[in-house]
Formats: C-alpha cells, structure tokens, sequence
C-alpha cells in the first residue's frame, strides 16, 4: 500500500483579483499574517474525482501561497475498503445497511495502515469525510488541532454506521459541516464550512463560445433547441432515472434535449450499474444524451454548463451539490431539489427554484424554458450569491479564520 | 481638509457560523429558542443575515422571517418578525425581547397554529467574530476614502452595522468618525440614513463614496 502524494495545480490569488476586487484578497493575506508559517494537513480518501479532491486541489496552493505550510495526503485502500466506505456513504444519507462485522474490521485496519504509514506531525489536521475518521488514532497527546471535516448529509445516518464512527469524531476537536441540517448532537463544536468551486478552474473558467460549441458538436447535442442538463456521478442518490422521468414530462409538452453527463470517482465502484439503469430509462430517444465522461473532462462539463437552457440537480440526498453551484457561478437558471446544502444556495424564487418531486421538478422546467428574462434573472441573483459565498476565496478565508479561531481558543 | 486627532481604524473581520444545538420545528419551539438561545444566535439570524443576502433588496433580510414564510407558511408573521429596523436596538436583548413579544401576541391570537410541524427545521446558529487590524489607518476623509476602497464588503457591513451594538449607540463607526473627529455632523448623519434595507451592502458603500466624494469636493 502506497501513501498518493496527490497533484496540486498552481494558481495565484492575483488571478482573483479582477473576479473579486482587491479588498477581499487583502484581506486574506491579513488574516493569514497571523498564522504565517503554521503546518496543516489536509487528508482524504482521492486525490481525483469528486468534488473534496477538487477542492483540496485548489485551496493547499493558496494556502502555501498566504504563507502557511499545507500538506496533502491520500489515504490508499484496496477495491473492498472502498466498497465498505462507499456503503457506509450510503448509509450515512440514509440508505439500506446491513452491518456486518467483517466491514468495520477491514474499516479499521485501513485506517490503521493509513496511520502507520502517514506523519501527522502539523498543528492543524484536517480530516475529510467518513474514510479516514478513524486516523484520529494517531493523535496520541493533545497535541496541535485535529477538525473533521464532513462534507455529507448526515441528517438521517444509518444507526449502526453512525454509532460506529461517532465515537471517533467525538475526539476531534471541532466538526465542520456544509449545512445545519447535516450537523449532529455532538459534544464538539460545529461550524458551517460551506464547500467551494474554483472561478479560475477549468471546470469554471470563461470558455470561448467556438469551443463550447464544438463540444456540443462532439457529443451530437443540438444547439440551436433547448437543453436540459444535470451533471453527476452516475450514483442512485443524484437520481438520474428521476430526472429522465421529468424530462419525459416536460417532453409532452416541449421540445427540449436532456443531458446527463457523469463523470467517476476512483471511490466508486457503483457508477456503471446506474448508468445502466438509467440507459434502460432513457429508452433509445436520441435527445437523451448519457455521457459518462472521464475525471479529465472538466473542459467539457464546463462547456455543457453553459451550453445548457436549464440546469437541474435532482438529488435525493446531497453533500452540497457542487455542481448547482458550478451552475449558478455560470449564470444558469437551476432547479434542485431542496435536500443538504441545496437550500444554502438555491433561495427559491430568488436564485433559482426549490423542488420535491419529479413531477416539481418538470414543472420547473417548463416555468423556466416558457419564462427566459425571469430565468436570466435568477442565474444572475445566483451567480452574485455564489460569488459572495462559495468560491474558494471565501473557503480559504474561512480555514484561516478557524485556525485563528482554534489558536486563540486552545 | 482637517486632520483627526484620532485615526480612523479600519479592521478586517471574518466570521465563523458556529451550529448550535438547538433546533426548532413548531412555531412554539421557535417562540422558546428566541427566548433561550444565545445573543451571538441573535444577531447571526439578524444583523448577519443582512450582510449575507445583501445582493438582494427583496425577501426578508431576517432568518426567522425568512423561515416562518419558507417553512410554516405563515405570511402575517413572517412580516412583523421582518419590521423590527436592526438600526434601531442598541442592545441584542432589545432584539429579542421585541421578536419574542411579537411571536408570543400571534401565537396567543393563533393559538391553533402553534404545533404544527414545518416543511424543514431551523437551525439556531450564531456568528464567532475574528477581527484583526487593518494595515491601512485614515487620519483625513481623503486617507478614508482611499481606506474605503480597500474594505470587503465584510468589514464594510462590520463598521457600518454592527459597530452599533459594539458602541451602544444608534450610529455607526463612520458617522461617529465624521462627526468627533473631523466636525462634520452633515455628512455623519447622511452616512447613518443609508438604507441597509432598500440598498445592497455594494450600493450602501457606493452611496458613502458619493457622499464622502461631494464633501470633498466642496
């Protein structure tokens, strides 16, 4: 078992100055004066796929950059180990779980293996999600300051997984969550820690209209007709049945394209048999465009986002939900269902629409598509709300201010 | 231009959210959370809630407001709890102490209402505050305005609103500046009138700047 050191693409916070004004980058560097030279580790279970390596890719450089000494390492495991967090994933937002015993062994053995191989010798350890809960092991004195930070909704946990890892995050010294609702009764304090995009990433950055184009091109989507979009794994949770079942509504009365383009995480062995679900679904209709695109192609998602008439993020139990918040940042009218950190973004009426079912979410659809200036509008109310809140600016800002917080409060 | 005795001090602030472990479901269980919950629950759900929705100038600017339509549906309410003018309290028991007694006069006139279960929870929460000096001091209004330039909009809303609990008085960090140290009263009770209500936080500042701009120039 090998430690993955991951990848760490450079960008500078001038970048942001023209996105962001120059006050809010002072400012960051006022704060992070304050903790010039302090170590940090940050610790997940990818370094690609899925939006916490996406995000850790970004903010560790800007963090270096402000002055302090981040590090990031990845825990490693073999298929099974995934397999058992990928159901404790799920069992955590509520699914079905048998427990067994044999899983929260192999859980904690990898764990165990990760902390044998790993150094945790940095004041601040940032632990991220359920995988690797249990390295607080490794905090043998109380020494430097371990957070947890957990980016899924945990507002219904499966009890035996929760009562499982519970005692673990109990030894932390702080829990950070991406909504209120995901917090639990716990003995430690909580913060809200929204999660972020990256303006400049190749997933946001403005693209050039020819190459968005081209992309639509690539993939057979038409567009000069309207198109409908949700990006995601291809995982039961973002329900991408139920969002070809509203699209079928909307269909009866419109025309419209759908497209679900998902791409995979290396810690999720699931994504193939939902696609395939969803392929029976979608039975054959050529507006139906299922694209499961490699971790490579944040290029073209970014293309699709803002090809697309609507984006639509129907999840049935959500972290965050990134992606709305990709959406948002491009302008897009969205509508999301109104589960974990979706409401935080989505104000409904405000900077897009709030829905509860597949037959909301058509309806939705067809407000949006037969409504065009209030759509504009709502993308643009988004895009400020994004700007303000859940960029990576404001990330970085808010872990300068919890290291400051936990120095002057230890 | 007169010089102050005192610089003005600009500060750079940043918050945490702390969750609390308070919820409330029922309009009842709001009533008793207003009554138990921290000052710091208070002015998050108050004071700081305007500063994060303040790209928008409609909706209610308040938390609980905002909930009592979105979760219980109740209209009536939701604009009392949206009256009270943050501007207005000197203190955040003020606050509550009005909030409460306009929730405790509709839950006796819609006793019925009281228990019913809402669409999704609240959650108290409350801000913790981390301020450290700016690097950037004003001992003129042309040494403010160009501080003015560099101020996010955090620390904006921070010396403009919040600076009235921290002094106790009904003015803000600016006013008081204009008025004790620089003599100018007109231009202090201009900058206390802009509307945090009808203007976004960008709109409030680029209002100061303009007043700030025309008493230069004068």
């Amino acid at each position: 078992m090998n430690v993955t050191k991951a990848e760490v693409h450079v960008m500078r916070l001038d970048d942001y100055v023209p996105l962001l004004g120059a006050p809010e980058i002072d400012e960051l560097r006022a704060l992070a004066g304050q903790l010039s030279g302090r170590t940090v580790q940050m610790v997940n279970s990818t370094a690609m796929g899925g939006g916490v390596a996406e995000m850790l890719n970004r903010v560790i450089p800007l963090i270096q950059e402000l002055g302090l000494q981040p590090r990031w390492d990845v825990i490693t495991g073999g298929q099974d180990f995934f397999e058992v967090t990928k159901a404790f994933h799920n069992a955590l937002h509520g699914g079905p779980y048998q427990a067994r015993k044999e899983d929260f062994d192999l859980f904690l053995a990898t764990n165990e293996l990760n902390r044998q191989r790993l150094q945790f010798d940095c004041e601040f350890t940032v632990i991220n999600d359920p995988q690797p809960v249990a390295l607080i092991e490794a905090r043998s004195k109380q020494e430097g300051h371990w957070i947890w930070r957990c980016h899924i909704d945990l507002s219904h946990p499966n009890a035996d997984v929760w009562s499982f890892l519970r005692p673990f995050v109990y030894r932390y010294d702080a829990a950070l969550f991406s909504s209120p609702a995901f917090a639990r009764q716990l003995p430690i304090p909580q913060y809200l820690f929204h999660p972020c995009i990256d303006p400049l990433s190749e997933k946001n950055v403005d693209l050039d209209p020819e190459w968005v184009s081209s992309v639509l091109v690539r993939y057979g989507i038409d567009a000069s007709r309207p198109i409908v979009t949700q990006i995601s794994r291809f995982d039961r949770l973002k329900d991408p049945v139920g969002v070809v079942h509203a699209y079928q509504i909307v269909k009866r009365y419109m025309d419209c394209q759908l497209v679900l383009a998902g791409g995979s995480a290396s810690d999720d062995p699931e994504g193939e048999i939902v696609l395939e679900e969803v392929r029976r679904e979608a039975k054959n209709d050529p507006d139906i465009h299922l694209l499961n695109l490699p971790p490579w192609s944040a290029l073209e998602i970014n293309a699709l986002q803002r090809a697309s008439t609507v984006i639509v993020q129907k999840s049935l139990r959500e972290g965050f939900g990134l992606t709305v918040t990709e959406a948002l940042w491009k302008k897009k009218p969205v509508v999301a269902s109104a589960v974990g950190g979706i409401p935080a973004q989505v104000i409904h009426k405000h900077t897009g629409l709030l829905v509860h079912s597949i037959e909301g979410t058509a309806y939705q659809i067809r407000f949006l598509l037969s409504n065009p200036a209030l759509a504009q509008k709502l993308g643009e109310q988004g895009h400020d709300h994004v700007r303000e809140h859940f960029l990576i600016t404001s990330n970085v800002k808010r872990y300068l201010t919890i290291f400051l917080h936990s120095l002057t409060h230890s | 231009m007169k010089k102050a005795d005192h610089p003005f001090r600009f500060v750079t602030v940043s918050y945490l959210t702390r969750i609390e472990n308070q919820t409330a479901t029922t309009l009842g269980e709001l009533r008793d959370g207003l009554e138990k919950c921290s000052g710091g629950s208070i002015f998050y759900h108050t004071f700081q809630s305007l500063g994060r929705h303040h790209f928008l100038t409609e909706g209610f600017s308040n938390d609980f407001a905002q909930w009592v339509l979105a979760a219980l549906n109740y209209p009536v309410l939701a604009e009392q709890l949206a009256a009270p003018d943050i501007r207005g309290y000197l203190t955040l028991n003020d606050l509550r102490s009005d909030l409460l007694r306009i929730t405790d006069d509709y839950c006796r006139s819609r006793s019925e209402e009281v228990g019913r279960v809402a669409f999704e929870p609240f959650y108290f929460c409350e801000s913790v505050e981390v301020t450290i000096p700016h690097t950037s001091e004003a001992w003129t209004l042309e040494e403010f305005r160009r501080g003015l330039e560099h101020l996010s909009n955090q620390s904006f809303h921070y010396h403009f609103l919040v600076s009235r609990l921290r002094l106790g008085l009904r003015t803000n960090d600016f006013s008081l500046w204009f008025e004790n140290e620089l003599g100018l009263p007109t231009l202090a009770q201009r900058t206390n009138y802009i509307d945090v209500y009808t203007n976004t936080v960008e709109g409030a500042r680029a209002k100061l700047f303009t007043f700030v701009d025309r008493e230069l120039a004068a």
